[in-house]
């Protein structure tokens, strides 16, 4: 890991992009938080618990976690992005839930839902990682009991190279391995594990260990921007 | 000796650090992991002797018997009204648990109808519903005024310490209010006063963790009455009335007559919707 390694951005191999973390952006929500990576944009918006329907999917002992990711139609760097759901927004929904969900307690909300509504209003890579970290930051702000934050980030190797927090045009190289992972920071525990290309076990197990300090960094973000809504 | 890694009234978030060995206890927001016990909510820590307490700066309502509510009727059936306290329980009140005599058949809007809001009782709480009473002194349904929503963990914010923080507000406004449990809370006064009323819940809500706040909710209180101009010579607030008991209930007694009034009139009414 040592060897100086070149990214087009002059980033270390470990460095991330510039993070900004705001809390309560929308006022009327019940829980809402900004996070910023690069420049991937993401604004989580949280509602519930409420009555969950239709009423099959209701669990009696516990509430639901619904997630919805949604790419506004500017967001892209190219085309305009078609608004509505798609095969790959419902994917996001489903690995955001799962690891969200670890982290959340809704036991005393039976029957109900909690929705969190993300918002990708600017995309460079890196989306659904910026996305479930906005969710986890908008979900402890609408008061929800959890008992860790959760944080993630994209992992991955550029040309053999084990990378933090992929940019698009990073993620664009013809051999490069994209490795989206979430973590509970404190509990050090891994929640989401994403693959996406060829890559030999060594840099896979080389990029889950540079995935710990990275996710604590953003946890430690995270925490800030939570505690600076009430000084 | 287990160490403790915050200070007292420190904001902590889920995750952290509060304590590590045995010899701290956790409790409201705190739990217990191993030898660690961590915060489960963005909240405040209390330290009380080897207790650690967080509160939780922001909560859902969660309802228990015997809970004061403010709801607002959403439907209704032949036998039974659907009321709004919580948003994914269902409240149920049925005929039995409102004061009035109500006739079989009888048209239930003409006693509680939809959007009227009503200071009820928490009788049962269950899984997906609870039910309410209006059987119980000072409940009844809520006209005039103006309905406000706050955070539930800020109720006893709003009502303060042996109910310091109403009573300020009463007596500096001339408004009445009632807070219920869920974190609806009815302001009646003067349009005026009302408005310097709903700033002031509104601040508690928002800046309700912050220590002093008896003194910040007082000034901006008297700030904002100086400028208040009252329009209307006739709604000037209500100094010479007698001081209200300090609590949330404080309006019980007063309310009383008014409420058998309506009863009665409401029954009328149902009278005359019978014999068609």
């Amino acid at each position: 890991m040592s060897k100086k390694i070149k990214r087009h951005d002059g980033r270390a191999a470990d460095d991330m992009r510039a993070m900004e973390a705001k809390v309560g952006v929308v006022p009327n929500a019940k829980g809402s938080a900004m996070f910023k990576i690069g420049k991937t944009i993401a604004v989580a918006v949280v509602r519930g618990p409420k009555k969950l329907h239709p009423k099959f999917l209701q669990d009696p002992e516990s509430g639901k976690l619904r997630c919805f990711y949604n790419m506004i139609s500017f967001s892209g760097s190219g085309d305009r992005v078609r608004p509505g759901p798609s095969r790959r927004s419902k994917e996001i929904n489903l690995v955001m839930e799962n690891a969200l969900a670890p982290a959340l307690d809704l036991t005393a909300f039976p029957g109900s839902a909690v929705e969190v509504h993300v918002n990708l209003i600017q995309t460079d890579a890196g989306t659904r990682c910026a996305a479930i970290t906005a969710a986890a930051m908008a979900l402890a702000d609408a008061g929800f009991r959890m008992k860790d934050l959760v944080s993630a980030v994209a992992v991955g190797s550029i040309n053999g190279n084990v990378v933090a927090d992929l940019d698009k045009t990073e993620e664009d190289i013809s051999d490069a391995v994209d490795i989206p992972i979430a973590m509970m920071p404190n509990e050090e525990k891994v929640t989401l594990l994403q693959l996406d290309g060829k890559i030999t076990q060594e840099a896979l197990l080389e990029a889950v260990e540079l995935a710990k300090p990275v996710c604590k960094k953003i946890a430690e973000l995270q925490r800030k921007a939570i505690t600076e809504r009430y000084q | 000796m287990g160490e403790l890694f915050v200070k007292e009234r420190q904001i902590v978030v889920p995750g952290d650090k509060l304590a590590s060995g045995m010899d701290y206890l956790p409790a409201g927001g705190a739990y217990r992991d191993g030898e660690e016990i961590r915060s489960s909510v963005v909240g405040i820590l209390g330290i009380n002797g080897r207790v650690l307490r967080v509160i939780a700066l922001k909560t859902h309502y969660n309802p228990r018997p015997g809970d004061m509510v403010i709801a607002k009727i959403t439907d209704m059936t032949n036998s039974l009204w659907f009321a709004k306290v919580d948003s994914f329980r269902d409240g149920l009140m049925t005929l039995r648990e409102v004061p009035e005599y109500v006739d079989d058949g009888a048209d239930l809007t003409q006693f509680y109808n939809f959007g009227d809001y009503v200071l009820a009782k928490v009788a049962a709480v269950g899984r997906t519903n609870l039910m309410l009473t209006l059987k119980g002194p000072g409940l009844r349904k809520i006209s005039g005024g103006r309905i406000i929503e706050i955070n539930s963990a800020k109720v006893p914010r709003v009502i303060g310490k042996q109910g310091s923080m109403i009573s300020l507000l009463k007596d500096k406004t001339g408004c009445r209010i009632i807070v219920g449990q869920n974190g609806l809370v009815w302001v009646q006064g003067a349009p005026e006063h009302e408005l310097v009323a709903v700033d002031a819940i509104n601040y508690i809500n928002e800046k309700g963790h912050l220590q002093g706040l008896t003194d910040k909710v007082s000034d901006l209180l008297d700030k904002a009455m100086k400028n208040v101009v009252v329009h209307d010579s006739e709604e000037k607030p209500q100094k010479d009335k007698p001081k209200k008991k300090a609590k949330e209930e404080s309006d019980d007694e007063e309310e009383a007559p008014t409420r058998r009034a309506a009863g009665k009139k409401a029954k009328k009414t149902a009278k005359r919707g019978s014999k068609k």
